[in-house]
């Protein structure tokens, strides 16, 4: 390890409300410190931006469905993959990359930390595989619980302390980060060819509804005090009239406080809230409810919300919401893969083309970014693509382009077959505002830390949080005219030291690093009828053996481990 | 029209990947310029005067280019990758990917090509004089977008695969094909004067199928609706009209279900 000394860039930290002063950052080790030795190295920063690591809140980038999708997608590799370079891996595919193309990418972007938004518990073993085998970047994963039958047991009992203790056990078995919903009740449901589209559509054969197990969920949560809140996929994804359905669920969070000590101040984080911010009753009067949802989410600080902001490219679908896959699959007639996964969750696959001449895809293109336009707080709005559902995280440095510039966003708007319909439907004509460098450090670093209880090792620059620095060649007091210098800076750093190494020079890998999987130990007292159900299940339903389930140490090697004493 | 010819002198120990063999990438660099142009053997960077001898001129555009490869290419493939203009003849036979991804221009082997040829292809002409391996005409792996345009002509015979996921374009095959035609097609036509085996228009949604000779095994989601007299390649002829594949869902026109057409000469 070495001491570093970026000298004189225009440093910009929320965390610490600095806005583009010019500053030096020390490194000694693998943490950011106040001074640094004489024998420090200097990296000159002058002219350039410098922020804290980037943190992803919500990507699919490990994983049974990712791997899927790789291999039904040969195509998504076709002409993408140039040939092995010197020092590094050879990369391959563009909406579902390799593993090592995955941590190349992030880190060229300057990201520290990405987590796996989608967990199936039964298959955490090959999630962690995946992990491991993912260069440079830390990362954690969040196995899913709405569907899973323990959780709908106890639940529909009001069973908080045996839900918790059951979660508890499954973040350990699962080497798991918290506890992820998606469409809560409608993939159980789904195996039997059924689905809930509202939050009051009892779950068959559970006499459970999605508003009770998310309610059930947040309380065991707060219960367990968690680094991150409940993590959730609402029902009704991607149907027109939904934010009514997402508003509900919303609500459900009204009045609960978060209970942690980790720094997070919200108890729900509502994941790609662009696939729930639909008007109209059909794809004929489809329209954005950008406005009314982000009203909402301005007024209660105990919610937090990342964007799945369409990015219109040809891309891979992939998520627990099994019946939305079909639905999908029916829509374009293209591949789909369905799985179910016993006493958990499904999965569903289907490539998807966002072609910007389809009314639909260019007004949801505009809702993604309303989205974020509309914000009061952008620390509580985080850049997401819902990687690869809505397009793919190097798209985010072009999102990053459409929100910091109008001029951007008129120009592809401008290339839309249906422009003016996209812009009756929408708001983004309208809308003049531009964000700023400082609004982008909020809603990818400090912001999204912050929500997943991470604050004190990522997502600013202050002495004693991880030395994970990045360099891009922007002058925060003379931007350049044209925006995609804004994009083509962002895609690729000038530098990145990640846990005090040089990984990323020029935009170039220099280094593979040293990544971590971190994962939260919550650690409950003896549940002897949690135990003896877990006993029980795996003796009747699963097809495996207990002691075939769990995730082995040396499945994930550099484990960073959160240590959390549940005191009840 | 300017020549530039290639010499082959050495045969590469593994296939070698000729991507840069196109009018387009060969348009205003001198002889020396393309021979130093990348191309890989196996995992190795090459250089295709590593291979061949480079004599004569390019024109002016790819269009006014004509590359002429004198000698066998049965271990290089992609000759005539993304090529939009212009044309290649080649003197001898040539491996995989002939044409693939082309878009215009015009190629012609004299001798026998492997698989993948014209796979993807958008428009132009390919003529082979000899036969050709599977996949004519098909998608790359994966892919539901396949060749969309242009004609391939196949002189002799032609494996199995032909005109997968087609969505427009001809295929015509003189001799004899094996398995697997138009699968999955959504428009193109496809021509067999001689015989096929079977599986003809398996999941066919869109597009035209003509056999001239026999198909050993029909597929049973084809029903004949009747007879009716095409001329077709030159050839006038009654057909027995079969529409397919019944098994696969069908988009509709001003209200009447379309189908996959396949025309059997009727003996
Ligand atoms: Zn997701």
């Amino acid at each position: 390890m070495a001491e570093f000394l970026i000298k004189n860039g225009f440093v910009i930290d929320p965390t610490q409300k600095i806005n583009g002063d010019i500053a030096d950052i020390a490194i000694k080790d693998d943490k950011i410190v106040e001074k640094a030795g004489p024998g420090a190295k200097i990296i000159d920063a002058k002219g350039k931006v410098v922020m804290a690591g980037g943190v992803d809140v919500h990507a699919h980038v490990a994983g049974p469905k990712v791997n899927i999708g790789r291999t039904m997608r040969p195509e998504d590799k076709l002409f993408k993959s140039p040939h092995a370079q010197e020092n590094y891996r050879m990369e391959m595919g563009f909406s579902i990359p390799s593993t090592f193309k995955t941590g190349y990418d992030y880190a060229r972007m300057g990201y520290a930390f990405v987590m796996e938004a989608a967990m199936p518990p039964l298959h955490s073993p090959h999630v962690h595989e995946e992990i491991h085998d993912t260069p440079i970047i830390d990362e954690g994963a969040l196995p899913v619980f709405a569907n899973n039958w323990f959780v709908m047991e106890y639940l529909k009992n009001g069973e908080i302390e045996n839900s918790a203790a059951y979660c508890a056990w499954l973040l350990s078995a699962t080497k798991g980060y918290g506890i992820k919903l998606v469409n809560p009740g409608g993939t159980a449901a789904w195996a039997w060819g059924l689905n809930c589209l509202t939050i009051h559509d009892p779950v068959p054969y559970y006499d459970i509804t999605p508003a009770e197990i998310i309610t059930g969920l947040i309380k065991t949560n707060e219960y367990l005090g968690l680094p991150h809140s409940v993590h959730i996929h609402q029902n009704s994804l991607g149907v027109p009239g939904n934010y009514a359905v997402t508003l509900e669920s919303l609500k459900l969070a009204e009045g609960v406080k978060a209970r942690n000590k980790f720094n997070r101040d919200q108890v729900m984080h509502s994941t790609h809230i662009q696939f729930h911010s639909y008007g109209g009753d059909s794809w004929g009067n489809f329209e954005s409810k950008a406005k009314d949802v982000m009203d909402y989410v301005n007024s209660h600080k105990n919610i937090t919300v990342d964007l799945g902001c369409v990015t219109l490219d040809e891309t891979t679908t992939m998520t627990a919401d099994g019946p939305f896959e079909h639905h999908l699959n029916h829509l374009n007639h293209l591949k789909w893969a369905n799985t179910d996964v016993e006493l958990e969750t499904a999965a569903g696959v289907v490539p998807y083309v966002y072609d910007k001449d389809i009314k639909v895809c260019g007004i949801q293109w505009a809702i993604g970014l309303e989205l974020a336009l509309y914000a009061k707080d952008p620390s509580r709005t985080f850049i997401t693509t819902d990687h690869p559902n809505a397009g793919p995280f190097t798209r985010y440095p072009r999102v990053i382009k459409w929100l910091m510039s109008k001029n951007a966003r008129e120009e592809t708007l401008n290339t839309f077959k249906h422009c003016s319909k996209v812009v009756d439907a929408t708001d983004i004509q309208s809308i003049d505002s531009e964000m700023s460098l400082y609004n982008i450090a909020e809603m990818t670093r400090s912001g999204p830390a912050k929500a997943l209880g991470l604050s004190h090792m990522y997502g600013g620059l202050g002495s004693g949080l991880d030395a994970n620095v990045a360099v891009f060649d922007l002058n925060i007091n003379d931007m350049p005219d044209d925006p995609q210098k804004i994009e083509d800076a962002f895609l690729r750093a000038s530098w990145f030291i990640k846990s005090g190494q040089i990984v990323v020079k020029d935009g170039e890998i220099t280094n593979h690093g040293n990544k971590r999987t971190v994962w939260v130990n919550a650690k409950v007292k003896e549940n002897p009828q949690v135990t003896r159900d877990i006993h029980d299940k795996f003796l009747k339903n699963y097809t495996v053996g207990i002691d075939n389930y769990s995730v082995r140490d040396y499945l994930a090697p550099n484990p960073y481990v959160i240590n959390v004493d549940v005191e009840a | 029209m300017a020549t530039i010819k290639l010499k082959p002198y050495k045969t590469p120990e593994l296939y070698l990947e000729g991507f840069n063999i196109s009018p387009d990438v060969f348009v205003g660099k001198s002889p020396s310029e393309i021979a130093s142009l990348e191309g890989r053997e196996g995992k190795t960077r090459i250089e295709l005067g590593d291979f061949f001898e480079v004599s004569g001129t390019t024109g002016a555009t790819a269009s006014d280019t004509n590359i002429l490869i004198d000698g066998d290419c049965s271990r290089v493939k992609y000759i005539g990758n993304k090529m939009t203009d212009g044309s290649i003849t080649v003197n001898g036979n040539a491996d995989m990917y002939v044409g693939g991804w082309m878009k215009g221009g015009s190629i012609h082997v004299k001798g026998d090509v492997d698989s993948f040829c014209g796979i993807a292809m958008e428009g132009g002409d390919i003529q082979i004089d000899g036969n050709a391996q599977n996949y004519v005409g098909c998608a790359y792996r994966g892919d539901w977008r396949g060749m969309r345009g242009g004609t391939i002509h196949i002189n002799g015979n032609a494996g199995n695969d032909i005109g997968t996921f087609m969505l427009g374009g001809t295929i015509i095959i003189e001799k004899n094909a094996f398995i697997h035609v138009s699968t999955h097609a959504e428009g193109g036509t496809v021509i067999i004067k001689g015989d096929v085996q079977g599986r003809v228009g398996g999941q066919m949604v869109k597009g035209d199928i003509y056999v001239f000779g026999n198909i050993q095994y029909m597929l049973p989601g084809f029903k004949e609706i009747g007879m009716i007299e095409h001329e077709i390649v030159g050839e006038k002829a009654m057909f027995k009209h079969f529409i397919g594949d019944l098994g696969e869902r069908h988009p509709k026109s001003k209200g009447k279900e379309i189908f996959g057409n396949l025309y059997l000469r009727a003996s």
